[in-house]
This record gives structure tokens, C-alpha cells and sequence, in this order.
């Protein structure tokens, strides 16, 4: 049961994508292109996307977060860190640079694969290789020793 | 390029539904809804016994345009410019990039955003800057 909720959970997030336009990475990189904005080629979409994402989101964490207790699980999992690390920057700037490259974060590549895509299957293919280099490293014990990081996935 | 244009209420809506699904997953399992977390934790070392449920969010994510194109007999527009060269350099960096700041545009972005937290709130400047510095420079550049 709870696997099945969870597809469906997946499925409306997937939808939420395609229907937000960000299943198409060509609205991505004209939102991420300043150089639009005087050529009068830059798609604000993107904004509106993160908006309705974070409106729906700050609203409802605030609700559920009230319960005792999720309903398939025996408690909440909230990230708890607040410092600022060096993997925090050096992280997002390397993902960035990947998603500047492409049009293609995480969520939209593995949506793209529903269209049937090759190109998103490279891509998707590519970026499993780098998410398992990352927990790689991560796991490394002398990375563990110094670096120390509390879950190397945590959100 | 490929000209695109600005859809402020379809994009609004979209992001609503993201949201839902963001505040389902954490009704129902207690997690975070951050996509690169959960792709990444489809590989080992697995820490915890939640495989079956993230392979079935993985799966909804793929099976949306297929229930798309069931309801409504097309799929929107995709336009993917990328060569081959590129995308397999974009899509390592993006996978570990993601797993190494702990989290995407869903789980810091959105997710983040929204518990006010302040390491998402850096991780998001921070992507959001590189993406754009890397547009200007590829399609400006040159």
C-alpha cells in the first residue's frame, strides 16, 4: 500500500513538471539565460514554478509537521544541519554547472525518460554515474575521517 | 537556441502539483521529496529498507508523461539542444554535484526553501548562479 502511494506521489510530481513546462529543458536555459532578458528571449517560467512549488510546500509542511507521526512511517526525517560547509557551495556549483550545460536537473531528466527520450536516457545514464562517484567518495574512510559528514545524501 | 514562452499560470499550477506531491511524501513517509536523494539512495551502501518506495517514486516521476500521453493522446514540447559530448559531461556533474550538496533544485529548492533553512537557501543561490554563469558563458561566448 504504502508503495503504491508512493507511485502515486511520484506520478504528481512528475505531472507537476510536465504541466510547469520544466519537463522541456530548452524553458530552463532560457530562464537561466540573462542575456534574454535584453534580447527579450528570457522565459520567467521557471520562477512561477519555484513560487507555486514553495507557496504549496511552506503551507502544507506546516499542517503535516503538526502530526504525532507520519502515516506509513514512525517519525518525521528533517535534515537538522545548519552549518555552512564547504560541500554546501562546492556541491551546487558543480550540479549547477551540469544543469547550466544541459537544461536538466535530477527531477525533469528522469520525467524525460517517459517521453521516450535517448538523449535523456544518456543523460540520465551519466548522471547515475556521478551520483554513485559522489557516495563513492563519500564513503571513502579518509574522506570520513576529515570531512565527517553526518548522512553524505542528507538533504 | 529554441524560443519558449512564458506560461505564468501553467507553471504556477505545475509547481502547485510539485508542492502537493512534496507535502504527500512527507505525510505519508515522513521524507524529504528531494529527487536527487532519492535516485542516489537506488544505489548502495543502503542504509535504510525504504528501496521499494523510492523505486515506486522514481517510477511515477518516468510514468507521468506515459499517463499524459494515455489521457490526452500527445505530450508537450520537448526540445533537447545538447549534443551527446555534452550531456554525458552535464549529467555526471549534475549527479555529483547533487548528491555531494545534499540535495537538487526539489530538495533544497523546494523542500529547503520552504523549512526556511538557511543551507538550502545557499545551496539554491549557489546552483541557481552556476547555471546561469554557465548559459551566458555556452551561448554568449562564443
Amino acid at each position: 500500500m504504502a508503495v503504491l502511494i508512493q507511485f502515486a506521489i511520484g506520478l504528481v510530481f512528475g505531472l507537476g513538471l510536465i504541466v510547469s513546462g520544466m519537463s522541456n529543458p530548452a524553458k530552463v536555459l532560457n530562464f537561466l539565460d540573462v542575456g534574454g532578458i535584453p534580447a527579450g528571449t528570457w522565459d520567467p517560467s521557471l520562477a512561477f514554478v519555484m513560487a507555486g512549488a514553495v507557496a504549496v510546500t511552506f503551507l502544507g509542511f506546516n499542517r503535516v509537521l503538526k502530526l504525532a507521526r507520519p502515516f506509513f512511517a514512525r517519525r518525521f526525517y528533517i535534515p537538522t544541519r545548519t552549518d555552512i560547509d564547504p560541500r554546501i557551495i562546492v556541491g551546487p556549483t558543480i550540479f549547477g554547472i551540469g544543469w547550466g550545460m544541459a537544461g536538466f536537473c535530477p527531477g525533469p531528466a528522469l520525467t524525460a525518460l517517459g517521453f521516450g527520450s535517448v538523449s535523456a536516457l544518456i543523460f540520465v545514464a551519466a548522471m547515475c554515474v556521478g551520483m554513485l562517484l559522489a557516495r563513492f567518495i563519500a564513503h571513502l574512510p579518509s574522506v570520513t575521517r576529515y570531512v565527517a559528514p553526518a548522512d553524505p545524501v542528507e538533504t | 537556441m529554441t524560443v519558449t514562452f512564458f506560461t505564468p499560470l501553467a507553471s504556477l499550477l505545475g509547481g502547485a502539483l510539485i508542492g502537493l506531491s512534496a507535502v504527500l511524501l512527507m505525510w505519508a513517509t515522513g521524507r524529504i521529496a528531494g529527487v536527487s536523494g532519492i535516485a542516489a539512495r537506488l544505489f548502495p551502501p543502503y542504509e535504510d529498507g525504504e528501496f521499494a518506495g523510492r523505486f515506486a517514486f522514481v517510477a511515477g516521476l518516468v510514468a507521468a508523461p506515459v499517463a499524459v500521453r494515455l489521457a490526452t493522446g500527445s505530450l508537450p514540447e520537448q526540445t533537447i539542444a545538447a549534443g551527446l559530448p555534452v550531456l554525458i559531461v552535464a549529467g555526471v556533474l549534475t549527479g555529483f554535484g547533487s548528491v555531494w550538496g545534499s540535495g537538487c533544485t526539489s530538495g533544497h529548492g523546494v523542500c529547503g526553501l520552504s523549512r526556511l533553512s538557511v543551507r538550502s537557501l545557499v545551496a539554491t543561490g549557489t546552483f541557481m548562479a552556476a547555471g546561469t554563469v554557465t548559459v551566458f558563458v555556452m551561448r554568449h561566448w562564443s
